[in-house]
């Protein structure tokens, strides 16, 4: 009757294709999907198509690999925290070990493939991010400083460069500037939503900067480093993945983004709440849109080269 | 050894199994068209026989 009792027990809960699937950050994955595949079309060499599609492929399973390690490792304070306690670990869908194994058998493929698939630099890449993002940031600086979400940014920076190296094999400044872009991005990106998030980072026990600095410090990081963002995202519009296209968007969406953040360190307390983080959820919502158009500005460029009307 | 009907287990688990199974058939596809890729592309070149017998 042992099979009887596996069968009823209350708990019991088959794990589904989709849950493994969560496990792998499927929003972050198409992020960098898009930047991974911004930076090989940037590049000033062309790879055929189907090494191409490869290419992305592995990166993206390389960062879901990455998703899971972290999933893994965070299950603890995942389960304490609002927004992420439905979860695949601390929902109890996915045994905590499954999430381990899988993390690590991804990275080990994603790794060896992308290496078969491109390059070496570009697997040695692959593999420095996905250890970078789960040991560097999930274990070591997420819990021991509230400077966790910059440096940790450098992990989902890393996307647009090895998609560079997947088509030239090198390392060049335009590659760089990509990373400069989302690096200096995730750290306004990330204390706009910990301002309005406010009670999870507090339960979960997170150094974020909003807990160790307050919020008033918080507010004025945002926008020191939506400054030094606005400055380089349109610098950048005069190096070879910049031209006019590029420029038009980054002049309207950095102005936008610079008075968001200076409206957010303007406000107190006091007037945030009493809205309900209005300015902050705008600001947040905005600062996604802004990096998906200043790499989809990149992409365009990249694109009508060839005929003669992007960059330059 | 005797045929037994399906477990439970066996159903509950159709999506799962199909799913694995579809990705691994895309896998193998997937490293197949990256096999005549590369073997197609212009800077492809064989192994001298003398390296192969090094």
């Amino acid at each position: 009757m042992a099979d009887a009792s596996y069968t009823h027990t209350p708990q019991e809960y088959d794990t589904q294709l989709g849950d493994y699937f969560a496990l792998l950050k499927p929003r972050v994955m198409s992020l960098v999907v898009f930047t991974a595949f911004v930076g090989l079309l940037a590049a000033p060499v062309a790879v055929n198509p189907i090494v191409a599609f490869c290419a992305i492929l592995f990166i993206a399973v390389g960062a879901g690999a990455s998703g899971a390690l972290n999933m893994w490792w965070d299950a603890d304070i995942d389960g304490v925290m609002r927004r992420t306690a439905k979860r695949p670990i601390p929902s109890g869908r996915v045994p905590a070990g499954e999430a381990l194994a899988l993390g690590i058998a991804l990275s080990g493929l994603s790794v060896m493939m992308l290496g078969l698939a491109a390059n070496l630099l570009a697997a040695a890449l692959l593999a420095f991010t996905i250890f970078f993002y789960a040991v560097i940031y999930s274990m070591w600086l997420k819990r021991s400083t509230p400077q966790n979400i910059v440096i940790g940014g450098a992990a989902g920076a890393f996307p647009p460069v090895i998609g560079w190296v997947v088509a030239t094999g090198s390392f060049s400044i335009e590659a760089w500037l990509m990373f400069a872009l989302i690096f200096m991005w995730t750290p306004p990106h990330f204390w706009a939503l910990a301002l309005f998030m406010k009670s999870d980072y507090n339960d979960a026990d997170v150094p974020m900067l909003t807990v160790t600095h307050g919020r008033r410090a918080t507010r004025l990081h945002i926008l020191v480093y939506t400054i030094l963002l606005v400055a380089l995202a349109i610098c950048t519009g005069f190096t070879a993945i910049g031209g006019p296209l590029y420029l038009a968007v980054a002049v309207v969406l950095n102005t936008l983004f610079l008075k968001g953040a200076i409206d957010i360190w303007r406000r107190d307390e006091a007037v945030a709440e009493a809205d309900g983080y209005t300015v902050e959820k705008k600001v947040f919502r905005l600062s996604l849109w802004y990096l998906f158009a200043h790499f989809g500005a990149i992409l365009l460029e990249a694109l009508l080269r060839p005929v003669g009307l992007g960059g330059w | 050894m005797t045929l037994r009907p399906e477990h439970a287990l066996h159903t509950r688990r159709r999506g799962r199994n199909v799913g694995v199974g579809l990705l691994l058939g895309g896998f193998v596809v997937l490293v197949l068209a990256l096999t005549v890729a590369k073997v197609t592309s212009g800077d492809f070149e064989l192994p001298k026989a003398e390296e192969l017998s090094q």
